[in-house]
């Protein structure tokens, strides 16, 4: 708790504490955290003295802004028409055997969650995915294997 | 004329001041267009889409409420593109909502009912989308029940928390077809720093936030034998009760009232107006003692301006936002709490029946009322002092369901014990009422004199502006008060919390400095409370308004400290203002709570 | 009938001095630097299409002392991806159009809006912002950027709801009017342009007007950028003159099997194989941000339409009912056809509904959700039955 306060705080010093603030506070504790926490969320209520069901309300809308415990790599699978022409499902099928989880879930040691999301912007790549900003495109069963096992053994 | 603009809808040339929109425009043409999301009292939404009208030129058709009139436009209301898209939207929102009318509370006063059945709509168009909605139903509080199932996303309510009221308990989260309106991490709304004010209750155009209601629990007592049932009426209602029988708001209903109490059956009809009285002797001596205290003993610890403790909207509110001006209330229970917490004791007493067997009920212009009777701190008479909290709608549901005809009622008249009031304690339904009646009585105090307005009317604390001021030099005073000889006294008024949080923030950062000071948590104060029939608008309020100080002026006597009663209870039971069983009895304090 | 003519322009190579187009802009009058503008004909290429030099005009003439100017990377149309590729490779143009409209209007302060996909490109904009920032100085003309991230919302390149998630705010778009020239983001008036459309204005100015106005047709002026995916052998980003026929993109694109290309992403329009020769690509025929998306016969289009409106579902903002109720209802109607539980007779409905959204939606993104509804269901009704 006392971590999540001053990191709260920090970004507010940095940030400023107007509404127009908001979002890069709660962006910059998606970079530490995976995820807003209702301490951390009440913590820039506080800081920004604002409702806190408003800032619930402004991170709920964007789905970048997680609300609920993430692994340390977020990946994201593209889940657009094109990405899933070009074999997606496939990819997904790997990563679910590869981490044992379903899309949507957390691995048990909290180093990986899975999830899908709308274009990402590699549509002449695809399939393509984030893992937490990077980017990775023209995936395969190989390509996607090999990059995970990276992540695994970091 | 200066700014105005010409338009013509539905072929009728009409010039309005600019700024107004096609709505009003078409308002003053008396033309309806059916409206969900939009609210006198709020800004513009604009996104039910239920008001689109065509414009000639436009590619798309437009929202009435939110589009402004201009110079040369060509609106039309009554399309066939225009009827279809309305039908298409109420609809979509059917389809979204949980449309078991016979068993919502709202049945028959719900507005996408009324235009479900303007439209005739008998057979759904679109798929029910309800069954996977997982809707959940909050009825934790005491107050508020609010049942996801039945809200149309408007918004009314979340506008009204945030802009009438400065909590946002509620806001709209998430997105697309996950979006809904929700507290913060949607805990329950009692968890959150939600007020109970019911602002939010009044303007749903749905069932989706409604009152907890306790009119069952009411008839049990009532058709128990061993119960002795009571029933306290607060100021408000009287002037309101009317509305929700068909009767023109602003029509005073004090004796129908009595007169409906007693044929449902209440074995005593008293009035909450008697410890309005009370408490503008207990609030006022308090007032002066404080005043005494910092001006003469320099007790750093009594803290000014001192907060009327009326209002339990105000007071949660206090408690959520500024904690640190907790001892800056009133320690005064709210007359609601003072009614309870005597009825168990010298009512009780002087009736020779058993506390224990008496059933406390009160017809309240408020929602928060029921739940500032369930708090902890309110069991002094050794019960639960008030068990049962209606509104004023409650009640007139329960008129409704004996088969009364309400209007046809003779005039009937409180009984006694507590039952007696005056004037000054009619007007504590009125925004400024508390002050005023504080004034009529703290002045005569300490100068022997009547206050110094014309027919004791202190009209600079009326009105419906948000803040008001007023002060008045204190001369020419009684031996005992010669401390306070040419002090100012200077008080400020204030209604709805987003002027509370106002007065709160001058006053936290030094910009402003009181010796007294009046909030009522809603708009208007009670006679625009959360328990009061429905709609409630702005002309509406001042209706109300005007037949507070109509009840006022008819009153022989409109001074507190003139009442009968009031010297009565002093006498035989009280003591003295501020004394020791007063202390006991209508005094409490409050702590600090989460501001989330 | 025209061929595709490819130009390269936009990936231009950069002058040897640093912002020297930039440089020579500035040397030119508000005034004339917009007029200019105007007559290139240049139109907004975020893909409705508004007159860009009128825009600024509009904010040039009001009297704010505070104004902004907004650059829209919030590139989330699926199919689209040519504003990554502009700001990876020239961002320097981007920025130099944004100061250059900063002159033009009488703003000092300009946001980029960068949608939360493309955060990993924000250290190396931040360097050649570093840059800009020197230049301008350099320059003596007082203008900041400042870069607004998104964070996965598709409904932020609606510009009004940009504004609202530059304030803080959940990106719900605004009533219009007011428009952004007049109030635009915190309540001032802005000039907010796709970055395609701030690269076109300094490639206005590089070129001048007249060369300008000879690319193109008289409807649309100049090139465009085009994000070419689906199935296609060459997919990728490449630079047309605007006003080809779609058989001729097919002709150059396809696979030898396309049988439906859908225009503008997921809001805009499918066009199907009998309909490529008649359909040309401009603001004269289909209007396009620049997605390109080819479908060969092995594809279901019931399966790219659920795809769309699957993805509106959850990117709707949600405040309005026609988009939030109509997109879900759109959705659930389709399946319940396929499935068999609705009859073909439904599809009519669901149709009706669609045009419903189109003509009384709040914004530009429940407005057109009808279009690739209503061109999918049109022209592969078989699909969406059977």
């Amino acid at each position: 708790m006392p971590e999540i306060k001053e990191l709260v705080k920090g970004l507010a010093d940095k940030h400023g504490r107007g509404r127009e603030s908001l979002i890069p506070i709660l962006q910059g504790i998606i970079a530490e955290e995976r995820y807003i926490s209702d301490a951390a969320m009440s913590e820039v209520a506080v800081e920004l003295d604002m409702s806190a069901a408003l800032v619930y309300g402004t991170a709920t809308f964007y789905s970048f802004l997680d609300t609920e415990p993430r692994g340390k790599y977020v990946i994201r699978i593209c889940k657009t028409i094109t990405c899933d022409m070009k074999g997606k499902k496939q990819i997904v099928k790997t990563l679910e055997d590869l981490l044992k989880i379903k899309v949507g879930e957390t691995t048990k040691d909290n180093k990986f969650t899975l999830l899908e999301t709308n274009c990402l912007g590699w549509c002449h790549k695809g399939p393509a995915m984030l893992i937490n900003s990077i980017p990775y495109d023209t995936l395969d069963v190989n390509k996607v294997t090999e990059i995970i096992m990276d992540y695994i053994r970091k | 004329m200066a700014n105005t603009v010409n338009l013509k809808i539905d072929g009728i040339d009409i010039s309005v001041e600019a700024g107004k929109t096609v709505l009003d425009a078409a308002k003053e043409l008396n033309i309806h267009i059916p409206t969900l999301c939009y609210h006198e009292d709020l800004c513009v939404a604009g996104n039910c889409r239920v008001c689109v009208v065509e414009q000639e030129g436009a590619r798309n058709l437009v929202a009435s409420c939110a589009m402004p009139a201009q110079e040369g436009m060509v609106i039309h209301t009554n399309t066939h593109k225009v009827r279809n898209a309305r039908r298409h939207v109420v609809e979509l929102l059917l389809s979204e909502h949980n449309a078991d009318c016979t068993k919502c509370y709202k049945n028959t006063k719900c507005e996408l009912q009324d235009l479900a059945s303007e439209m005739v709509i008998t057979e759904p168009m679109f798929l029910d989308l309800v069954p996977e909605k997982n809707y959940t139903v909050d009825n934790y509080s005491p107050s508020i029940i609010k049942d996801d199932s039945k809200c149309i996303r408007c918004q009314r309510c979340v506008r009204t928390c945030h802009e009438l009221q400065h909590v946002s308990a509620l806001g709209v989260a998430y997105k697309g077809d996950q979006m809904k309106i929700s507290t913060f991490f949607e805990h329950p709304m009692l968890d959150v720093v939600c007020t109970n004010c019911g602002q939010c209750v009044i303007r749903c155009p749905t069932g989706a936030l409604v009152e907890k209601n306790y009119i069952d629990q009411v008839w049990d007592a009532i058709y128990d034998p061993d119960k002795h049932v009571i029933v306290q009426t607060a100021p408000a209602t009287r002037i309101a009760l009317g509305e929700d029988f068909g009767m023109e708001p602003g029509n005073i209903v004090t004796g129908k009232m009595a007169a409906s109490l007693r044929r449902l059956g209440f074995d005593s009809v008293l009035d909450t107006d008697f410890t309005a009285d009370l408490t503008i002797m207990e609030e006022g001596t308090e007032l002066l003692t404080r005043l005494k205290k910092v001006l003469v003993d320099k007790d750093e610890s009594v803290k000014v301006p001192m907060f009327t403790s009326c209002s339990p909207g105000w007071i949660k509110f206090i408690e959520h936002m500024y904690p640190e001006f907790l001892d800056n209330l009133s320690t005064c229970k709210s007359p609601q709490q003072m009614f309870g917490a005597l009825a168990k004791t010298y009512y009780a007493q002087k009736k020779g029946i058993d506390p224990s067997k008496i059933v406390s009920v009160s017809i309240m212009p408020c929602t928060a009322k029921k739940f500032e009777a369930a708090r902890p701190e309110m069991r002094d008479s050794g019960f639960q002092d008030v068990d049962l909290g209606l509104t004023t709608r409650e009640l007139a549901v329960m008129i409704k369901q004996a088969g009364i005809d309400f209007e046809s009622l003779p005039d009937e008249k409180f009984d006694s014990i507590m039952g007696a009031s005056t004037g000054a304690a009619v007007i504590f339904g009125a925004t400024g009422g508390v002050m005023e009646a504080a004034l009529r009585t703290a002045y005569e105090l300490v100068t022997g004199r009547e206050v110094p307005f014309e027919n004791l009317n202190i009209t600079a604390v009326r009105g419906m502006e948000g803040v008001r001021e007023a002060s008045v030099k204190l001369e020419g005073l009684l031996p005992a008060w010669s401390f306070l000889e040419g002090v100012e006294l200077k008080t400020a008024v204030a209604h709805g919390l987003t002027n509370a949080h106002q007065i709160m923030d001058a006053i936290k950062k030094g910009e402003a400095s009181y010796h007294f000071v009046e909030v009522m948590g809603c708009p208007g104060g009670c006679i625009g409370g959360g328990g009061q029939p429905i709609p409630t608008t702005p002309e509406i309020r001042k209706k109300r308004t005007e037949a507070i100080y109509r009840e006022d002026e008819g009153k022989t006597i409109r001074k507190s400290h003139e009442n009968p009663e009031v010297q009565e209870i002093y006498r035989d039971f009280l003591g003295e203002p501020l004394g020791h069983k007063s202390h006991e009895l209508l005094h409490t304090h409050y702590k600090p709570r989460k501001r989330f | 009938m025209k061929n595709v003519k490819r130009v390269d322009i936009i990936f231009g190579a950069y002058t040897q001095e640093k912002y020297k187009v930039l440089e020579q802009a500035l040397k030119k009058s508000s005034d004339q630097i917009i007029s200019e503008v105007i007559e290139s004909g240049l139109k907004g290429r975020g893909g409705a299409g508004f007159p860009t030099g009128l825009k600024w005009k509009y904010t040039a003439q009001e009297k704010e002392l505070v104004k902004y100017v907004v650059c829209n990377a919030d590139e989330g149309e699926p199919g689209t991806f040519k504003d990554r590729e502009i700001l990876t490779r020239v961002p320097r143009k981007v920025f130099s159009g944004m100061a250059m409209c900063g002159k033009a209007i009488g703003a000092k302060k300009g946001y980029l809006y960068l949608r939360g996909e493309y955060l990993y490109m924000l250290p190396e904009l931040m360097e050649e912002l570093e840059l800009f920032h020197n230049s301008v100085k350099e320059f003596n003309f007082d203008f900041k950027i400042e870069i607004a991230m998104g964070s996965g919302a598709y409904i932020c390149g609606e510009e009004s709801a940009l504004f609202e998630s530059i304030e803080g705010k959940r990106g719900e778009p605004r009533n219009k009017p007011p428009y952004p020239t007049v109030s635009g983001v915190f309540g001032k008036p802005t000039v907010i342009n796709n970055v395609e459309t701030f690269v076109n204005t300094m490639m206005i100015m590089r070129l001048g007007v007249d060369e300008f106005k000879k690319l193109g047709t008289s409807d649309s002026r100049g090139s465009k950028l085009f994000s070419v995916s689906g199935d296609t052998p060459i997919a990728g980003i490449y630079e047309i003159e605007l006003g080809m026929s779609l058989q001729d993109f097919v002709d150059e694109f396809g696979d030898g099997d396309t049988k439906a290309v859908q225009v503008g992403g997921a809001s805009g329009f499918c066009v199907p194989r009998k309909k490529f020769k008649d359909t040309i690509i401009g603001f004269e025929g289909v209007p396009t941000g620049g997605s390109m998306m080819l479908f060969n016969s092995s594809r279901s289009m019931y399966n790219v339409l659920k795809n769309y409106v699957e993805f509106f579902e959850e990117e709707s903002c949600g405040q309005c009912t026609p988009c939030r109720v109509g997109c879900q209802q759109l959705k659930k109607g389709i399946e319940a056809v396929k499935k068999g539980e609705k009859s073909a007779a439904y599809l009519v409905t669901l149709q009706k509904l669609a045009d419903t959204m189109k003509i009384s939606s709040k914004c530009g993104l429940g407005q057109s959700v009808a279009n690739s509804f209503s061109s999918i269901v049109d022209n592969f009704k078989e699909e969406m039955i059977y």
